[in-house]
């Protein structure tokens, strides 16, 4: 049983929590991801690491309440345990001091951005956060973003906070402006991802994505995760879930996501209604 | 008066194939005390030296031994003799092909049916159980000495179990949040009701060995680590990782491989959805390519699930399954349709990508292959449709190299299983294996047979300190 320690409310259903996984943070590196399953009942979730603690053994993470599962966590309080926390899973993220690098997240894409961010401003780049969000309420580790990036750049969709645009307008102005950019790094809605991957195409710029497709054992066992990166079968738990963004299908990504769309809904309706 | 020799085996009572497609339930229900009485009656008792059964046991159970003990109607002394070479009974009595093991050469076979061997050691498994008899177990004393396991599929607790009694301190490391590895995700409940491993698992652990779930050896520890903590380490990670065609449409949605549908199924309960969170794709008509064990234990999964149509796909013939017999009959009473000599080449999706059409072409037979066995060539023009709402593709699996992927000195080979010698050392000294990490896709007991003698070969290491300069490759 992991037990939450800390809690608090960042955004409209966007929660942060500080987990005791005492076994987790050993060999956690930035742009890896737990399995949680909350109970008896439980499905198994994947969530990314956001902060990691070796000196008291906790870990961190930041959520959206979008379906069941997540509301269930979501109303979990500090003292509250989690049944079943693995991981760490996936490749960490590949860093190296590339020169500039520019981190570009969306949403709650920003707890792994800022893990990435962290590690490529240690590994000795020159770091360009690009963070957008929809509107000022839901702006969210602004702060966090600052103390780990050389510039921050933060848009929301409709300019209730900075500037208005999406993460892709800035980074698009960013490149015309002549900034410069040996890598970049993306993560968040899978349209962004997308389209930012074919920004930086154009220009020639490496481009790792953060992909989010389901699953299940985040182990490799089972395939429920497979994404088609260069025409190949890949399984972004234990391949990925970092691929090279030129090569993945997105468009595939995205409709493999909604394969559980009804039962989701059904699943969160009982929920809310209070039917266990 | 000589005794009469009853030639015919005692029918062990099954669930109605029309009732049991509606639930999870056992489908063998095995035998009642009498009937164990009765067809323990028709064993001739082969001298333990001479007893071809035995010998056709990966685990060298006693089986004339035990079965004398059903006879005098000491059950608890008929789970002595199994514990001696098996520590789980209830799990080996369901789930081995007792057909091409221990019954293949029984003697009665020549007067008539072979011994129920396999049923008889359910019940006294089930029987002991039911009655809280638990047999007394010699463990030597604690020798000082650390093993740490990993994973908790049928080798993995074998040598455990086998350790423990040698006198070791054993740690039994598992990914997922249940242990019992293919018995707990992979078996489903109709044949192998979870409540049974969960009994066998925590028996070993009242023998003393530590189970730790939700650790992935290779990214929450390193093998590095284990093996500067242990004095020995076994792996017995199995063969997980499961193959996909790479055809057009093989992503839409639907589309599952054995391994997620029963995962879903087994440790998630997703039959139970909504009362379980974990969910599954619902729908009328559901094939699986394959024909294996799996592919029986996926279509018959599916039936209970509420598919009303299920095909078995396979490219070669009936004669070439490598179902048991037992699990094809089971499915075939149950309504499963049989295609074959069919390959599927494409799937087509509707306008959201859901599979809605199975592409496929049908085969010949032509010149045996490497496995002797005639392949199969499609036939130009043969192409045609089924139409499905989901799939699931059971065609093998192969070992999950993330596991060894950091460690460049244990050496694999060409078709990922790890090179072992015939003491079940890998190349990395300390360092032992077995099961499917080393054979490929195998059986439950040979998996088990394997953890017993690399529990063996473990205590002789750690007693001696003797490792070979080189590893001589074994072909198990």
């Amino acid at each position: 049983m992991f037990e939450i320690v800390d809690k608090k409310v960042l955004a409209p259903n966007i929660k942060w929590i500080r987990v005791k996984a005492p076994l987790v943070v050993e060999n956690a590196r930035a742009g890896q991801f737990i399995v949680l399953r909350l109970h008896e009942r439980g499905e198994r979730i994947p969530l990314t690491l956001f902060k990691w603690h070796k000196e008291d053994g906790t870990i961190e993470l930041v959520f959206q309440e979008v379906g069941k599962t997540t509301y269930e966590l979501g109303s979990y309080e500090p003292g509250d345990k989690i049944m079943d926390i693995v991981g760490p899973l996936g490749k960490p993220t590949h860093i190296e001091n590339y020169g500039t690098a520019v981190v570009v997240s969306g949403g709650v894409g920003a707890p792994i951005g800022y893990a990435v961010t962290r590690a490529l401003k240690e590994a000795g780049n020159h770091v360009v956060s690009i963070i957008g969000f929809r509107n000022r309420q839901y702006v969210i580790l602004e702060d966090e973003f600052k103390k780990v990036s050389d510039e921050l750049l933060i848009t929301t969709d409709d300019g209730s906070y900075v500037r208005k645009g999406f993460t892709t307008d800035v980074l698009k102005e960013y490149l015309e402006n002549g900034g410069r950019a040996d890598y970049v790094f993306t993560v968040g809605p899978v349209i962004m991802m997308k389209l930012i991957a074919k920004i930086t195409k154009e220009y020639g710029i490496k481009t790792d994505a953060s992909l989010n497709p389901i699953m299940v054992d985040g182990t490799g066992m089972c395939g429920a995760c497979r994404v088609t990166v260069g025409g190949e079968i890949k399984f972004a738990c234990v391949d990925g879930p970092d691929f090279d963004a030129h090569q993945v299908d997105f468009d595939e990504l995205l409709m493999r996501l909604t394969e559980y769309k009804r039962e989701e809904r059904e699943a969160l309706d009982r929920y809310v209604k209070g039917v266990h | 008066m000589a005794k009469q020799i009853k030639k015919e085996r005692i029918k062990v009572p099954e669930q109605d194939p029309k009732a049991r497609i509606h639930n999870f339930n056992e489908v063998a229900l095995g035998y009642t005390f009498e009937l164990a009485k009765e067809e323990a009656s028709r064993c001739l008792q082969c001298p333990y030296n001479f007893a071809p059964c035995i010998k056709g046991c990966p685990v060298n159970v006693n089986i004339p031994g035990f079965i004398k003990k059903i006879l005098e109607e000491d059950i608890k002394g008929a789970l002595e003799v199994i514990h001696k070479t098996n520590s789980l009974p209830g799990i080996t009595g369901r789930v081995c092909p007792q057909e091409e093991q221990c019954e293949m050469n029984c003697v009665m076979g020549k007067l008539g049916d072979k011994i129920n061997i396999g049923k008889l050691e359910r019940f006294v498994a089930d029987y002991a159980r039911e009655h809280g008899i638990m047999p007394e177990t010699e463990i030597a004393p604690k020798n000082g000495k650390r093993v740490a396991i990993v994973g908790s599929g049928p080798a993995g607790l074998t040598a455990a179990s086998d350790l423990i009694k040698m006198g070791y301190d054993v740690t039994v490391f598992e990914a997922l949040h249940e242990p019992g590895g293919v018995l707990i995700y992979g078996i489903p409940e109709f044949r192998l009701p979870k409540d049974i491993v969960h009994y066998e698992v925590k028996y070993l652990k009242m023998l003393g060995a530590k189970i730790e779930t939700n650790v992935v050896i290779g990214k929450t520890k390193s093998l590095y680590d284990l093996a500067k903590e242990y004095d020995a380490v076994f792996l017995g990670t199995g063969a997980g990782t499961p193959k996909f065609l790479n055809i057009p449409g093989v992503n839409c949605k639907g589309i599952y491989s054995a391994n997620e549908f029963l995962t879903r199924i087994n440790l998630m309960k997703a039959f139970k959805f909504p009362e379980y969170d974990t969910p599954i794709r619902k729908g009328k008509k559901l094939a699986v390519i394959g024909a294996g064990n799996v592919a029986m234990d996926a279509a018959r999964s599916a039936l209970r699930v509420g598919y009303e149509e299920v095909y078995i796909l396979y490219r070669r013939t009936r004669e070439y399954m490598t179902a048991r017999e037992e699990e094809i009959h089971h499915a075939e009473e149950e309504g499963v349709k049989f295609m074959f000599l069919v390959s599927p080449v494409a799937f087509i999706g509707d306008e959201d990508c859901n599979v809605k059409v199975v592409k496929l072409i049908m085969n010949r037979l032509g010149e045996p292959d490497s496995s002797g066995r005639r392949r199969p060539e499609p036939i130009p023009g043969t192409e045609f449709g089924l139409e499905v709402d989901a799939v699931v593709f059971a065609i093998g699996q192969k070992p999950n190299k993330v596991l060894y992927q950091e460690v460049p000195e244990l050496k694999t080979t060409r078709w990922g299983t790890l090179v072992v010698d015939e003491n079940y050392r890998t190349t990395m000294p300390g360092v032992f294996a077995g099961g499917d990490a080393v054979r490929g896709e195998a059986t439950v007991v040979l998996a088990m047979g394997d953890g017993k003698r690399a529990a063996k070969a473990i205590d002789e290491y750690i007693k001696t300190g003797e490792w070979p300069k080189e590893i001589e490759p074994h072909n198990f």
